[in-house]
């Protein structure tokens, strides 16, 4: 069918605002997502990563700024006329048609040949071929889900858009979908831009995440990136934990600089502080910490004068809090595999750690920034 | 009473005996009595409005020959009304489900607002805005829509005219809660799937409303068919319905058993239309 834009190529965000009123739910959103790749958008609700979303399939007019897919704008085109298909949060399939319908239903709009062969093939890439003739509300969650991901799929759009695609489901059909449709990706090729709040799942199958926070992108990178080397607290808080200390640069040491923290020194690699002046925020992951009994020799950079405060035994590790000199709490996660006795409440310990593991934020941030969201509990609503 | 909270097995049937007499007394009984009725004739030498049991079926025929006319007409002005309520009502119900947001209830209040007056004031009113003195009139004839001795009143455009909208409330109301159900994502999914808004309204919204279209159709079809009262106050002789006749069988000229045998058939009709028109919507398991 004519009408529908047959663009290809990596997806270009440029400088997009989006208000509603008075509220700014995407502020000057710059961002370059490459064709072929897994790209996740995340962020807590109210982010504007869903709306981001919207924008991107036409749902929404961006109050500013562009969008454009390889050399083609496409900031106002009609939803129906960009070759961009979405895998919508509650999967939104026609009640009234039949499964095969709804999986036909993109193909017979654009007066694709033959349907019957393509439905089919996607209805085996989900592998959900014998429920063609049933209606979506005699499936479960799982099987809807599936379904909403071949129905988008099937079209072969330039970009698959996912939106909470798995946040119906149950944590364990979630974690088996997570792997699934990393595989589908590979397997179909196409460019996935998906938006969850879930940072687990984002770094299951992304190849590079974006998190965001009130309507811009705080950092933006790989999985790992992220992880290892947080450039704002937000973004150590929000994926995964981190310990969060005040420190002040005394001086350098070649590649390193010397930091002191509450009156002890410590060595952090230059190429992994993100602060703008001699005020820090030195950031440790709490597995990353090794407790020591004060006899013990110790390597690397040393925390002395803790006292454990608290110990909880989950299985695969131990996590402890550990009160230091100045008042703060830090957490120990303690893999239960290396024969050193349980530590007890109470008990006067050293923390050490690997001085490479080391990252610092400006000094001027909040440490507790992204903390106060917990993504689990939140069901995401942010449209 | 038992520990299960489910205690006597006729406590069911109990329940439903007020229901049941209620029916009986005044629907059952008087439908049996109206179809005793039906077949009755005059008592020879008797007086006006005295039948007596013949089983004199030919009644039934006879009284539809007679008034074949009078049931063409009631079926096409309440077919008309019936599409024109529809045309009316669809845009209102989408509006309210989709556009109101927080009007949404005012809008409904607005909707039922008229059952508030009587239903023959309304109709009488009618006879005013499409009067002489009313605003339609004049208005359609400055435009040349109308030649200047056209009247509007006693016609048959001024009776389907209020039969559309006294029965408005009864199509908007089951199409609201039809098109309220509807889950906006998925006409978003609609567009997002290369459909644009009229493919949109004709392969999604449509069929999902279509119960409430069914619903709709039927509380403004049926009443219509039967309707008697925008016939006797806005129409004239030449646009006499089925109910007209019926009413004044009964309450002018006593031909009890005439207008029993057409009461009797006007249902009839109406349940063999009606159930051809459910079968081909194809909603069985709707109504």
């Amino acid at each position: 069918m004519s009408g529908i834009s047959s663009a290809r190529g990596d997806l270009r965000i440029d400088h997009v605002s989006k208000s509603y009123g008075d509220f700014t739910a995407v502020n000057d959103l710059s961002l370059t997502i490459p064709e072929g790749s897994f790209f996740a958008l995340l962020g807590p609700s109210g982010c504007g990563k869903t709306t981001t979303l919207r924008m991107v399939a036409g749902l929404e007019e961006p109050t500013k700024g562009t969008i454009s897919l390889g050399n083609t704008d496409i900031t106002f085109t009609k939803p129906y006329q960009r070759p961009i298909n979405t895998v919508f949060q509650n999967y939104a399939l026609f009640p009234h048609l039949t499964i095969f319908e709804n999986i036909a239903f993109g193909l017979r709009r654009r007066g694709i040949k033959d349907v019957k062969e393509q439905v089919e093939k996607a209805l085996d890439l989900v592998e959900l071929s014998h429920l063609s003739s049933r209606k979506p509300t005699q499936l479960s969650g799982g099987q809807q889900q599936r379904i909403a991901l071949a129905r988008a799929i099937v079209n072969r759009p330039a970009l698959l858009l996912l939106d909470e695609p798995l946040g119906a489901l149950d944590l364990k059909l979630r974690r088996q979908m997570q792997i699934e449709l990393k595989w589908i990706q590979k397997e179909v090729g196409l460019t996935f831009v998906h938006v969850t709040h879930d940072q687990e799942e984002a770094m299951t199958m992304a190849d590079t995440i974006a998190v965001m926070n009130e309507g811009e992108i705080e950092q933006l990178g790989s999985p790992a990136d992220l992880y290892d080397n947080p450039k704002t607290a937000f973004v150590a808080n929000f994926l995964g934990q981190s310990n969060l200390i005040k420190g002040t640069i005394t001086g350098n040491d070649g590649d390193n600089h010397v930091v002191e923290l509450f009156g002890q020194k410590i060595s952090l690699a230059k190429n992994r502080s993100h602060a703008v002046d001699n005020s820090i925020l030195a950031g440790i992951r709490p597995e990353k910490f090794r407790i020591s009994r004060l006899a013990t020799p110790t390597s690397g950079n040393i925390l002395s004068g803790g006292k454990i405060e608290d110990v909880s035994y989950i299985g695969v590790s131990t996590q402890y809090q550990v009160l230091m000199p100045w008042g703060q709490e830090l957490m120990v996660f303690e893999q239960n595999d290396d024969g050193v006795a349980p530590f007890n409440v109470g008990e006067d310990v050293n923390i050490s750690w690997e001085a490479g593991f080391t990252f610092a934020l400006r000094g001027d941030e909040d440490a507790e920034a992204g903390t106060e969201v917990n993504p689990e509990e939140i069901i995401e609503d942010d449209e | 009473m038992s520990k299960s909270g489910i205690s006597n097995p006729r406590t069911p049937y109990l329940l439903l005996l007020p229901g049941i007499a209620f029916l009986f007394t005044f629907f059952i009984w008087p439908i049996a009595n109206l179809a005793q009725t039906s077949t009755q004739t005059p008592i020879a030498g008797g007086d006006t409005g005295e039948y007596e049991q013949t089983l004199r079926w030919a009644n039934y025929l006879d009284a539809f020959l007679e008034n074949k006319e009078q049931f063409g007409r009631s079926f096409l002005y309440a077919a008309i009304a019936t599409v024109a309520a529809l045309a009316i009502a669809y845009p209102l119900a989408y509006a309210i489900a989709f556009k109101a947001g927080k009007y949404k209830n005012v809008l409904l209040v607005l909707v039922v607002a008229p059952f508030f007056t009587s239903f023959l004031l309304r109709t009488i009113a009618w006879k005013q805005i499409l009067g002489e003195q009313g605003v339609v009139v004049p208005f359609l004839r400055d435009l040349h829509i109308i030649a200047p001795s056209t009247t509007l009143t006693s016609s048959a455009f001024a009776v389907v005219a209020g039969m559309t909208y006294n029965f408005l409330p009864f199509m908007t109301l089951p199409l609201y809660a039809s098109i309220d159900r509807i889950d906006p994502r998925t006409l978003e999914a609609s567009g997002d799937l290369y459909a644009n808004g009229i493919t949109t309204f004709r392969k999604v919204t449509l069929p999902l409303s279509m119960p409430g279209v069914v619903a709709g159709t039927l509380l403004t079809f049926i009443p219509a068919a039967g309707d008697y009262v925008n016939a006797a106050i806005l129409g004239s002789p030449q646009t006499k319905m089925i109910g007209n006749v019926i009413e004044s069988r009964f309450f002018k000229i006593v031909d009890y058993p005439t207008a029993a045998a057409l009461s009797f058939t006007l249902m009839a009709a109406i349940l063999v239309l009606v159930s051809v028109y459910i079968r081909k919507a194809g909603t069985e398991e709707l109504v």
